[in-house]
């Protein structure tokens, strides 16, 4: 549970100008209509823009939907890419399930933060990455594999984290 | 409708088409056990606790989602169902806050009976319970433990299905799965009307209404204080369900007599108040209609809607903040009680009212917040210091250990202890309009209304929105602006129904002049305060009950009442007077809408 001095505080983190967000959904909505079936298209369409569902942008949502906010925030926390907290602007997600972990997934996360410098679950102080273990990301005959947004890299290897992550800066 | 022929343990039934397999069990009397699955709401599934082996299917099948079909074989007691049942019963309790003999539903819990009735040891699965989980106490009606949870779901589809306020959800997934409100956020920082209809279908403590009894037990003990309480119309239709008696048994004087054993100084009768209610609530509906139909005055809002039920208010001032002008300024019976316990109840006894304890028996999970809300201090202090429920009141009853069944039966103190059948009706879904219409209707046309008994049957009923309508003939000179007006009523129960009708208001399409609302489905018998379990059958014969204390009573018209008569000749004055003005009205917030 979360208190209520921290629910404000996280509300200052949205880096996204509230009208901002409010038109975006309402475009959002706009594009893909306002019965309950779009609500996935329209949270999908708001992480796509501001990487993750601010609860301006959840009660937007609410709102243009006619659901409770709770309705939002169930659907919204149950998928692992519909982020409910916020993150970068490039999300690095390497698998971490069996066989990526047997073919050095851990490694990876290593070089990562080496360069990086941030943990597991954190994003870097000038918003541009946040990094997060995902489960199977289904290319375990090319493990380890890594997901930039919506970029794949199998096989990956430490010493190519450098560059590879360089592209998205 | 056709019908499906089937074999349930050897035994032949038959079933309409579209039952379901445990539908069928029910009708033969075979009980399957069940967890997530409850009457009033939707199939969920989730919990698997009800599996039965069907003939012909390899894996066991969930009867409570499964339908009836011809020729089917059901065996629901072989080895094989039992042991994953046990199986199941046994998981659920391995993540499960097994803390039994502190649990305030000890003895009342499905899964503390499963547990027993299949005899799960603790040595099947390990606890997973997670470590360090927080009850969530924010609120002053509800209390939230997430360490008891069995996420069978039936508080969200209540929330959802019967009351349409969503205020609960299912977030996260896997073994992070649990009940949230928004972002996990307090209960008293969301869109929670209170109604506590959630708490009534939580098989388990995971939801529980917030407790004072303590407080109260403090009170009782001191010797400097004059405890009052006052108990509401339907808890004497359900108390005795806790202690014993069955199902629809009225105890209002074996309540009485427990409760002076538990020590109060005085026993009174919310009903009085509801009394009250039905002369300041009446009057304000004449004086809307005379605003309306004589001054042409079209800033006057009709329909007037009951504000009886604090769930109802308070899920008006969240949804629908433009309407509150509808809403009747009238408090509900349990705070005109409270106004009047220190001020026209202390006077007359001769009490400090600082030295008054004003405890409200009532079957509601709102009133507790309602009992709190800033406003409610009226008569200068606090106006009700407590909001016990239905079922805390039964346990109090249990700790003093009165043996209940043998209690003889005595009657209300007094004053403020006298009341009518119209204050008793307030208990039913139905119950206000029909005491309303009976006084309103005398008061326009100086004759009884013209049904048999006085009960207004149209009214009365389980339907979610019901509507009626009466014709004035030979109004009195005084009000004679209504002859010949149709006056148009509803009634609504349920959140969901509520939200019908609101949607028409603020459509402006509304057709009626006077429309009463409970928040909790079958009114204040079936509130978020009353014994667990709750479903269509026991709501009924609750009901029954009510109308039949109410056929009981000499006096069956609320401004007959000589208590009520008393008090507007010695205090009030009149209805909406300057005096009922302060005590007995009040206003109404706009509240988050999301």
């Amino acid at each position: 549970m979360k208190n209520y001095i921290c629910y404000s505080i996280n509300n200052t983190l949205n880096q996204f100008n509230m009208a901002d967000t409010e038109k975006l959904v309402e475009q959002l909505v706009t594009q893909h209509g306002k019965t309950r079936n779009s609500l996935l298209p329209v949270l999908q369409g708001v992480v796509r823009e501001e990487h993750f569902l601010s609860d301006t942008a959840m009660i937007a949502i609410a709102k243009a939907l006619n659901l409770s906010s709770a309705d939002v925030y169930g659907t919204a926390s149950f998928y692992t890419f519909l982020e409910t907290e916020p993150r970068g602007e490039n999300i690095i997600r390497v698998c971490k399930t069996i066989t990526c972990k047997m073919k050095g997934k851990q490694q990876v996360i290593e070089a990562i933060e080496n360069h990086l410098k941030i943990k597991e679950g954190e994003t870097t102080r000038n918003k541009k990455f946040t990094l997060l273990a995902a489960n199977c990301l289904g290319w375990c005959h090319k493990g380890p594999v890594m997901l930039v947004n919506d970029d794949v890299y199998p096989h990956v290897a430490p010493d190519q984290i450098v560059d590879i992550l360089d592209k998205y800066c | 409708m056709s019908k499906i022929k089937l074999t349930i343990d050897g035994r032949k039934v038959q079933i309409e088409q579209g039952k379901t397999i445990l539908d069928a069990a029910k009708k033969i009397n075979v009980k399957i056990p069940t967890l997530c699955y409850h009457e009033d709401l939707c199939v969920a599934g989730n919990c698997r606790v009800c599996v039965v082996e069907v003939a012909g299917s390899r894996a066991l099948q969930a009867s409570c989602a499964i339908p009836a079909q011809e020729g089917m074989e059901i065996r629901t007691n072989t080895p094989k169902v039992r042991n994953a049942r046990k199986d199941i019963i046994a998981m659920l309790v391995s993540e499960h806050n097994t803390q039994c003999t502190t649990c305030y539903r000890s003895t009342n819990c499905e899964l503390q009976t499963l547990s027993a009735e299949y005899n799960i040891d603790n040595n099947r699965y390990l606890s997973i319970l997670k470590p360090n989980i927080e009850v969530d106490r924010s609120s002053w009606s509800i209390e939230k433990d997430d360490s008891k949870c069995v996420r069978c779901q039936r508080c969200v589809r209540t929330c959802s299905e019967l009351q349409h306020v969503n205020a609960l959800t299912v977030s996260h997934k896997g073994k992070d799965m649990k009940i949230s409100t928004f972002h996990d956020l307090p209960l008293k920082d969301v869109v929670c009307t209170n109604c506590g209809q959630c708490v009534n279908r939580c098989p388990t403590g995971a939801l529980t209404e917030r407790r004072y009894f303590d407080e109260v037990w403090e009170a009782i003990g001191d010797p400097t204080k004059h405890v009052v309480m006052n108990t509401a119309p339907s808890v004497r239709v359900a108390l005795g369900e806790m202690l014993g008696y069955p199902v629809g048994t009225r105890v209002t004087g074996k309540m009485v007599t427990a409760m002076r054993r538990l020590g109060v100084d005085s026993v009174l009768d919310t009903d009085f108040s509801a009394d009250l209610t039905i002369l300041e609530e009446g009057t304000e509906l004449l004086v809307r209609l005379k605003k309306a139909l004589v001054d042409k005055d079209d800033t006057v809002k009709l329909p007037l809607l009951t504000s009886c039920s604090p769930g109802w208010v308070k899920f008006c001032e969240h949804l629908y903040p433009d309407h509150l002008g509808h809403l009747s300024t009238c408090k509900s019976p349990q705070q005109m009680f409270g106004a009047l316990t220190k001020t026209y109840y202390a006077d007359k006894k001769g009490i400090d009212p600082k030295d008054i304890v004003s405890v409200a028996i009532m079957p509601c999970a709102a009133k507790k917040f309602e009992a709190n809300r800033g406003e409610m201090k009226d008569s200068g202090f606090q106006d009700i210091d407590a909001g016990l429920t239905t079922r805390e009141l039964g346990h109090m009853i249990r700790q003093t250990g009165l043996n209940f069944l043998e209690l003889e039966e005595s009657t209300y103190d007094s004053i403020m202890g006298e009341s009518t059948g119209a204050g008793v009706i307030f208990g039913a879904t139905g119950g206000v309009m029909e005491a309303a219409l009976r006084t309103a209707y005398e008061i326009v046309t100086g004759r009884e209304v013209p049904f048999a008994d006085l009960n207004i049957t149209a009214v009365r009923g389980m339907e979610g929105i019901r509507e009626a309508s009466i014709l004035i003939e030979d109004a009195v000179p005084e009000w004679s602006f209504l002859e010949g007006v149709e006056m148009k009523v509803a009634v609504a129960h349920g959140l969901i129904n509520a939200r019908e009708i609101m949607d028409q208001i603020a459509a402006g399409e509304s057709p009626y002049h006077f429309i009463e609302v409970m928040a909790c489905p079958g009114g204040c018998i079936g509130g978020g305060g009353q014994p667990i379990p709750t479903n269509e059958e026991i709501r009924k014969a609750r009901v029954a009950a009510i109308y039949e204390e109410d056929m009981n009573m000499t006096l069956r018209k609320s401004h007959e009442n000589p208590e009520i008569q008393t008090i507007y000749k010695d205090f009030l004055k009149e209805p909406l007077s300057h005096v009922s003005h302060n005590l007995l009205h009040t206003t109404y917030r706009k509240r988050q809408h999301y």
